[in-house]
């Protein structure tokens, strides 16, 4: 369109990024707007590209693991785990009971962690300052018990080929049974501060609305497809470690919008508590490691393996070459898919609204950058 | 008082009254100032400034020797008046007022006899100062926060003058004075529960305060229509904001609240002042408590409140009040 | 119009109760330590950068400079030499040198060293005006420990 007549139109265009307080790490939108509403919003990515993918071409497969919890910070322990397993499928390698049981019990530690960071950061983008703050204190708890034993609080290194790196304790495990009490009594303060109040579901009520067929169409995974409907979670479609011995369900939302996506989240902090509840009462006794060979080559041949990250299905894939170096690795990270929607979904909104769905799919731009 | 009467008495005592009232003022902004981070902080169960003197008592006196030595940038290709002039528009219209609350039974700068309708009309220069603030900065972000904010006000003053005027039909009077001295026996907030909730709300969305504080919105466009202040600018705009929260504080208790009334004091022609503000904090304690509570309002949402909620509520509070005082 | 009333009474009675969980958490007492006045205690399992472990009984590091933590360092940061010196059977410790800058704390070091004579220090406040500030020498600060 020539200048005048988009100056008649009132159309200009915003950059909205790199540096922001609500696009949640270093994303540039450009909003093509009129007035208060975005025409369309154009997602630009690549500015913490960091090249982990080429770290792990370069190097053994063991020195790629300080990488896996850089490249979601939030949540590194299933990213961490979804590497031990490709490598641990790749080489058929037996992992004692114990330490699965360890594994799951951490993920899902990290898992509550991540959701409530979420809840935080989303609330905040909303205008609401106290949440933020409610969340962090009952992350420290968790931060503090996974520090006692894997001795990181953000980004861990704590699974190893085989097994993980240092058993738990008896403290361990009081200290999670203490938390578990403790998270459940506070679930009435997150209730009435922020599920019920009316402005924040006036705020998220029929806003972001994404149909099951559009999900599917761009590939999301994780809460924002549970929201839209889609009961797929990996740890019951593609079962891994331990899973199949836990009772736990997949909260799944109606409409799409993204109350529903913040309601799945809820819940599913509700579902981790209890797969910790039960992996902590049949924890068995063992070994945490598996004997692993120092250089494990990696056979000519591919190899994938997916887990249930905190923001949707991550996966893995491997190629070896009889080398201890794989000859390709390529991670699939669910925040990619998850952003890919927003062009289609951002048409004709109001900027308020833009910031709300942004934050309802719990992006993190480090993961997508890698 | 209908002779204005200009002789040296009167003079010295409004002049008297006019420094007090002034230097109140800033005290009173540096008060709210600590008041709120304190607040803030412990609602977030953190202790809030400690640093500075014991239990960070200092830190806003610091923070105003900070803003004073700061630099005042004056963006270029700005409008050079404009933008200047905006800071002081903000913070004149809100000292006027102020002289006509009547804070004890003889405590008053000047009793206007039309001093209701005076309050109002200062309320309403406030958003002249907002616009020429947004405008003069040259800036697309400050203009949209400031074309918020004119609507905002714009739609609020009628809920807010609706719910007084209900008052008013009650006491016959415009006169702050009088409206005081008619709740010896009742306070208006137990005849009136419905206009006082609505002139609090619709007053707290008059100041910019949140949750209604979309010009200022800090995630979605930087800080509005103050983005390019600094210094002394900004902290006018400051000062002016706490003032304007102060003024609908001691408006809703002069009111609603009984004013000065209370039990007993000796003095308690002058020391009725203490119950009034004690009325008055209370009000600003919960407006800071509503802060720190719910999220932001979205804008249109924020005009609907007032259009669909708040205007048909006052207005049929209007017509009761009408039949009722006149049977 | 019935819904109208209704969801003005419903969001009125969420204000209400959310103003009532920010009421009480105003009079409950802080979670925050006032650092670095007050400090808390660090759990010992806390991953601080590597250090030589002092052999108790001989007065010395356990290292035979086999180098097997540089070789499998992923960052490239660990720097070991050693040297036969008269007199002695094995190989002396003549340079240890870490580049914190680069550490990313992933253990590989302190797991592949198969005399176990790495561990992890506590220190965790650590901040200087330098980068050389933080190119730690480990051999020194094994020797300022000796008793």
């Amino acid at each position: 369109m020539l200048e005048s007549e988009y100056q008649e139109h009132n159309r200009f265009f915003l950059n909205m990024g790199p540096q922001h307080p609500s696009t949640h790490g270093v994303l540039l939108i450009v909003l093509e707007m009129e007035g208060e509403y975005v025409l369309d919003p154009q997602p630009v990515l690549g500015f913490i590209h960091r090249m982990h993918e080429k770290m792990g071409e370069s190097r053994p497969c063991q020195s790629f693991m300080p990488n896996t919890a850089r490249m979601d910070y939030v949540c590194a322990l299933p990213y961490n785990h979804g590497y031990v397993s490709l490598i641990e499928r790749k080489a058929e390698i037996e992992v004692p009971k114990r330490a699965e049981y360890i594994r799951v019990i951490t993920s899902e530690l990290n898992r509550i962690a991540s959701h409530l960071l979420w809840l935080g950061a989303y609330l905040l983008d909303l205008g609401a300052f106290t949440p933020i703050l409610y969340g962090f204190d009952d992350r420290e708890h968790i931060l503090d018990i996974l520090e006692s034993i894997t001795g990181s609080r953000l980004t861990y290194c704590y699974y190893r080929f085989g097994g993980v790196y240092q058993d738990i304790d008896d403290t361990f495990i009081a200290a999670t049974r203490a938390f578990v009490k403790r998270l459940r009594k506070r679930y009435s303060i997150y209730e009435k501060l922020v599920t019920k109040n009316i402005i924040f579901i006036k705020r998220t009520e029929n806003i972001g609305i994404v149909s099951p067929d559009m999900a599917l169409r761009y590939g999301m995974t994780g809460p924002n497809l549970r929201g839209s409907g889609i009961a797929y979670d990996v740890r019951k479609n593609e079962p891994y470690s331990v899973y199949p011995e836990f009772d736990f369900e997949i909260p799944v939302g109606e409409q799409g919008d993204c109350l529903d996506r913040y309601m799945v989240r809820v819940k599913e902090i509700e579902q981790s508590l209890r797969i910790i509840e039960q992996a902590l009462d049949r924890l068995p006794d063992g070994p945490i490691r598996a004997k692993v060979p120092k250089n494990i080559k990696l056979t000519p041949g591919d190899c994938n393996f997916a887990v249930e990250a905190a923001r949707g299905e991550l996966s893995y894939y491997l190629v070896g070459d009889g080398t201890s170096t794989p000859y390709r690795l390529k991670v699939r990270v669910p925040s990619y898919s998850n952003l890919s929607c927003l062009p289609e979904l951002g048409r004709g909104i109001l900027l308020p609204d833009l910031v709300s769905i942004l934050g309802s799919f719990d992006l993190v731009i480090p993961e997508i950058d890698r | 008082m209908d002779t204005i009467s200009i002789l040296p008495p009167e003079l010295i005592r409004m002049v008297i009254a006019v420094v007090i009232i002034i230097s109140f003022l800033f005290l009173n902004a540096i008060m709210m100032g600590y008041a709120e981070r304190k607040i803030a902080g412990h609602v977030q169960r953190r202790p809030g400034p400690m640093e500075v003197g014991s239990h960070g008592i200092l830190q806003m006196v610091v923070d105003g020797v900070k803003l004073v030595g700061k630099e005042l940038l004056i963006p270029f290709n700005v409008d050079r008046t404009l933008f200047r002039v905006a800071p002081l528009l903000s913070f004149t219209p809100v000292i006027l007022p102020l002289l006509v609350i009547p804070f004890s039974e003889k405590l008053q700068a000047r009793d206007l006899n039309l001093g209701l309708l005076f309050i109002v009309t200062m309320g309403s220069v406030n958003v002249m100062a907002l616009l020429v603030g947004g405008w003069g900065s040259n800036n697309k972000y400050s203009m949209f926060g400031a074309m918020r904010a004119v609507a905002q006000a714009i739609a609020y003053e009628i809920p807010i003058l609706l719910s007084l005027l209900a008052v008013v039909l009650m006491c016959n009077t415009f006169s702050l004075k009088e409206i005081v001295g008619a709740q010896q026996n009742i306070w208006f907030v137990f005849l009136q529960p419905v206009a006082f909730i609505i002139y609090v709300v619709a007053g707290l969305a008059e100041t910019n305060r949140a949750p209604f504080d979309l010009p200022e919105a800090e995630s979605e466009l930087t800080a509005g229509f103050h983005t390019e202040y600094s210094g002394m600018g900004f902290s006018l705009f400051f000062i002016g904001e706490y003032t304007n929260m102060f003024i609908v504080a001691s408006v809703a208790t002069v009111l609603f609240l009984g004013g000065w009334h209370g039990p007993h004091l000796p003095y308690g022609e002058y020391l009725g002042v203490v119950w009034f503000f004690l009325k008055v904090y209370f009000l600003l304690f919960l407006m800071i408590m509503v802060r720190w509570t719910y999220p932001r309002v979205r804008f249109d949402q924020l005009l609907n409140f007032a259009w669909k909620y708040l205007v048909p509520f006052s207005l049929v509070n209007l017509l009761i009040t009408a039949v009722v005082v006149k049977l | 119009m019935k819904q109208y009333f209704s969801e003005l009474f419903t969001g009125g009675k969420s204000l209400v109760e959310g103003l009532g969980v920010t009421m009480k958490a105003l009079f409950s007492p802080i979670v925050t330590v006032q650092y670095p006045r007050e400090e808390i205690d660090i759990t010992p399992n806390y991953r601080g950068h590597i250090d030589l472990i002092l052999d108790p009984e001989k007065n010395t590091y356990l290292c035979i400079s086999c180098g097997m933590c540089e070789k499998s360092c992923p960052s490239d940061c660990i720097k070991v030499k050693g040297e036969k010196m008269e007199g002695k059977k094995k190989k002396s410790l003549v340079l240890f040198e870490l580049d914190f800058t680069k550490c990313s704390l992933c253990g590989t070091c302190v797991e592949v060293c198969p005399k176990d004579a790495l561990e992890y220090s506590q220190e965790y406040n650590l901040a200087a005006f330098t980068k050389e500030a933080f190119h730690f020498d480990i051999l020194k600060r094994l020797e300022e420990r000796r008793i």
